[in-house]
C-alpha cells in the first residue's frame, strides 16, 4: 500500500537531490537549471500528493501554475546562458568568479 | 454578473496596466528609430493611469474580489502607489544613461513595466497561488533586465548567479507552501490563519514549514546569510538597471513578508520571530562591517542595502502593528533614498564608463556643488543623522524594538549604525576634501535634474514633517 508519506518521503529525496546538484555541482551551469528544474517538480509531486488525499483540486491547479513559471523560468535562464557563452566562451561554475570584493 | 463586474473594477490597475504594457510592446515593435522614446512617455502615461486607478479602487466598499484571491486592503493601496511613484522615477532617471549608452531600447520600459505589474498582484495576494505569480514575474523581468547590456562580461555573470539563487528562492518557497497546503487543506491566507488559530500551531511540521517559507523571504530580501546575489548583481548590472533593482522590489519583499508572516501565520508569530532576530542580526552586523572594505561604490551600496534589509526586518519581526507601519515607513525612506543614491551614479556616467569606484566621486563637491550637495543629504540619511529622515526612520524602529521588550537588539542595531556612519561618511570626504582626478560630466536632462533635487530636498523635508507618513503608515497596518 503506497500512503501519503511515501509520496512525501519522495518529494523530499528529489527535493534534496536538486538542492545538493545545485550547491556541490563545480562544472556546468545547465546542470544548475537541471537541478533547479528537479526541485519544481519535488514540489510539483507534494502538491499533487496532498491535493488527492485532502480531496481538494486547487493544489492540482497550482500544479499548472509552476509548470507554466517554470517553463518561463527556463526559457530566460537559457537565454542567460547564451549571452554568458557568447561573452565568456565558457559555461563552467568555476569560471564565474570575476566578481568578488 | 454584478460580482464579476466588481471584481473587474476592482482588479483595475493591473488590468489597465496589462493592457497599457501589451500595447507598448506591439507600439514600439512599429515605431521605428522613435520606438524608444514613445515607450519611454507611453509608460510614464501607463503609470499614471495605474495610479489614478489605485486610488478610484480605494474608494471601493468590497475588499475581496476572485473568490477572496484579491484582496484591495489600504496595505495593497499604499504599495501600489508607492510601486507606481518609484518606477516613475527610476525611468526617468535611467532614461539619459541609457541613451548615452545606446542601449536606449524599449525593452527596459516594456520589462519594467511587467514588473510593476508583478510587485501589483503581489500586493494584492491573497493567496499562495497570487503570491508566487506576481513573485515569479516580478523576478523574471529582473533577470533579464540585469542582462540587459548584452555584451557586458561582468553583467551576464550577475545574471546567472541571480537567476540561479533566485529560483533556489523560489523552490523553497513553493516547498515551504506544499508542506503548509498539506497540513492546513487551503491555499487562502485568511483560512490558513483561521485554521492555525483553531487546531493550535504545536506541530513540528509547521515550523518545517515555516523555515522554508522565512528562507525562501530572505532570499528575496537579499538578507544574511541569503544574500550572496546581492553585491554581484549590483555591481555587474548597468547602474541604470542597478537603480531598478535597489528600488522597487525592497517594496514587492516588504508586502510578501506582511501577507505571508502577518496575514497567514500571525499565529506563528514566536516561530518566526526567533528566526528573522538570526537573519536580522547577521545581516545588519555583516552588511555594515563588509561594506567597509569595499572599494566599488556599488558593492558598497548593496552590503549597505542588507544592513538596511536588516533594518526593515527588524520592524517587522516586533510583529504588533506599529513595528509593521514603522517598517513599511523604513521600506518607503529607503526606496526614496536609494532611488536618489543610485540616481546621482547613474546620471553621474559616462559613456562607456560608470562611475563605480568611490574614488571617482574625488572632488565632486567643487565641480559640480549642487549634486554633491544632494549626495550628502542622501548618504547623511543614510546614515541615520539628524536633519534627515534616515533619523526617524531607524528611531521608529528602535522604538517599535524597544516597545516589544528587545532592547539588546536595538542596542546592537544603534551601534552598528555608528560603523556604518563611518563609510558614508567617507564618501562625504572623497566629494570635498580631496582633488578630482577626473571630472565626470553630468548627463543632461532637465527632468532628471529637477527630480532628483527633489528627491534631494524630501529627504530633509521628510524630517520636518514626518507626522504625515507615519501616520498613514500607521493607518494603512491597522
Amino acid at each position: 500500500m503506497i500512503t501519503l508519506t511515501h509520496f512525501l518521503a519522495l518529494g523530499a529525496i528529489l527535493f534534496s537531490l536538486g538542492v545538493a546538484g545545485i550547491f556541490l555541482n563545480r562544472k556546468n551551469v545547465i546542470l544548475l537549471l537541471m537541478a533547479i528544474e528537479l526541485m519544481l517538480l519535488a514540489v510539483n509531486m507534494n502538491f499533487v500528493a496532498f491535493s488527492h488525499y485532502l480531496d481538494d483540486l486547487a493544489g492540482q491547479v497550482f500544479v499548472f501554475f509552476i509548470l507554466t513559471v517554470s517553463a518561463a523560468e527556463a526559457a530566460i535562464g537559457l537565454a542567460i546562458l547564451v549571452v554568458l557563452y557568447r561573452v565568456r566562451q565558457t559555461i563552467n561554475v568555476q569560471d564565474l568568479e570575476s566578481l568578488k570584493g | 454578473m454584478d460580482s464579476l463586474n466588481s471584481d473587474v473594477l476592482l482588479a483595475l490597475p493591473e488590468i489597465a496596466l496589462l493592457a497599457a504594457t501589451s500595447a507598448v510592446l506591439l507600439i514600439s515593435l512599429y515605431a521605428g528609430r522613435a520606438s524608444e522614446a514613445l515607450a519611454y512617455w507611453l509608460s510614464l502615461a501607463a503609470l499614471a493611469i495605474t495610479a489614478v486607478l489605485v486610488d478610484f479602487t480605494s474608494m471601493q466598499p468590497e475588499l475581496f474580489a476572485f473568490g477572496e484571491m484579491y484582496i484591495n486592503d489600504p496595505l495593497a493601496v499604499a504599495i501600489k502607489l508607492f510601486a507606481c511613484l518609484t518606477v516613475a522615477t527610476v525611468f526617468i532617471y535611467a532614461r539619459p544613461y541609457l541613451r548615452q549608452r545606446e542601449h536606449a531600447r524599449a525593452e527596459f520600459y516594456i520589462l519594467g513595466l511587467f514588473a510593476t505589474l508583478g510587485t501589483l498582484v503581489m500586493a494584492s495576494a491573497h493567496n499562495f497561488v497570487l503570491v508566487y505569480l506576481g513573485l515569479e514575474l516580478l523576478s523574471l523581468c529582473l533577470y533579464a533586465l540585469v542582462v540587459f547590456e548584452r555584451d557586458s562580461s561582468d553583467a551576464s555573470e550577475a545574471a546567472i548567479k541571480y537567476f540561479v539563487l533566485g529560483a533556489i528562492a523560489s523552490g523553497m518557497l513553493l516547498y515551504g507552501m506544499s508542506i503548509l497546503y498539506g497540513l492546513t487543506g487551503s491555499l487562502d491566507l485568511a483560512e490558513i490563519h483561521a485554521y492555525l488559530g483553531n487546531r493550535g500551531t504545536d506541530s513540528v511540521a509547521l515550523v518545517f514549514a515555516l523555515a522554508f517559507i522565512v528562507v525562501g523571504l530572505a532570499f528575496k530580501f537579499g538578507a544574511v546569510p541569503f544574500h550572496m546575489w546581492m553585491p554581484d548583481v549590483y555591481q555587474g548590472a548597468p547602474t541604470a538597471i542597478t537603480l531598478f533593482i535597489a528600488t522597487m522590489p525592497k517594496l514587492a519583499a516588504f508586502v510578501m513578508a506582511i501577507r505571508l508572516l502577518s496575514n497567514g501565520l500571525q499565529e506563528l508569530l514566536t516561530d518566526w520571530q526567533q528566526m528573522l532576530i538570526i537573519l536580522t542580526v547577521l545581516s545588519v552586523v555583516f552588511g555594515n562591517v563588509i561594506a567597509i572594505a569595499q572599494s566599488n561604490i556599488k558593492r558598497m551600496l548593496a552590503y549597505s542595502a542588507i544592513s538596511h534589509i536588516g533594518f526593515i526586518l527588524l520592524g517587522i519581526l516586533s510583529g504588533s502593528a506599529f513595528g509593521y507601519a514603522a517598517a513599511l515607513f523604513y521600506t518607503v525612506i529607503y526606496v526614496l533614498m536609494a532611488a536618489g543614491t543610485f540616481g546621482v551614479l547613474s546620471l553621474l556616467a559616462q559613456p562607456g564608463r560608470d562611475l563605480d569606484r568611490l574614488v571617482d566621486l574625488k572632488g565632486l563637491g567643487s565641480y559640480n556643488p549642487w549634486f554633491a550637495l544632494i549626495m550628502l543629504l542622501l548618504m547623511f540619511s543614510m546614515a541615520g543623522v539628524p536633519l534627515t529622515v534616515g533619523f526617524y526612520a531607524k528611531l521608529y524602529i528602535l522604538q517599535s524594538l524597544i516597545h516589544d521588550g528587545m532592547l539588546w537588539l536595538a542596542i546592537l542595531a544603534i551601534l552598528m549604525s555608528v560603523v556604518g556612519a563611518f563609510y558614508y561618511l567617507r564618501v562625504v570626504k572623497y566629494m570635498y576634501f580631496d582633488d578630482a582626478d577626473e571630472q565626470f560630466r553630468l548627463q543632461r536632462s532637465p527632468l532628471a535634474h529637477t527630480v532628483l533635487s527633489v528627491n534631494g530636498l524630501l529627504v530633509v523635508a521628510l524630517f520636518i514633517f514626518p507626522n504625515a507618513l507615519l501616520n498613514y503608515c500607521m493607518q494603512v497596518l491597522n
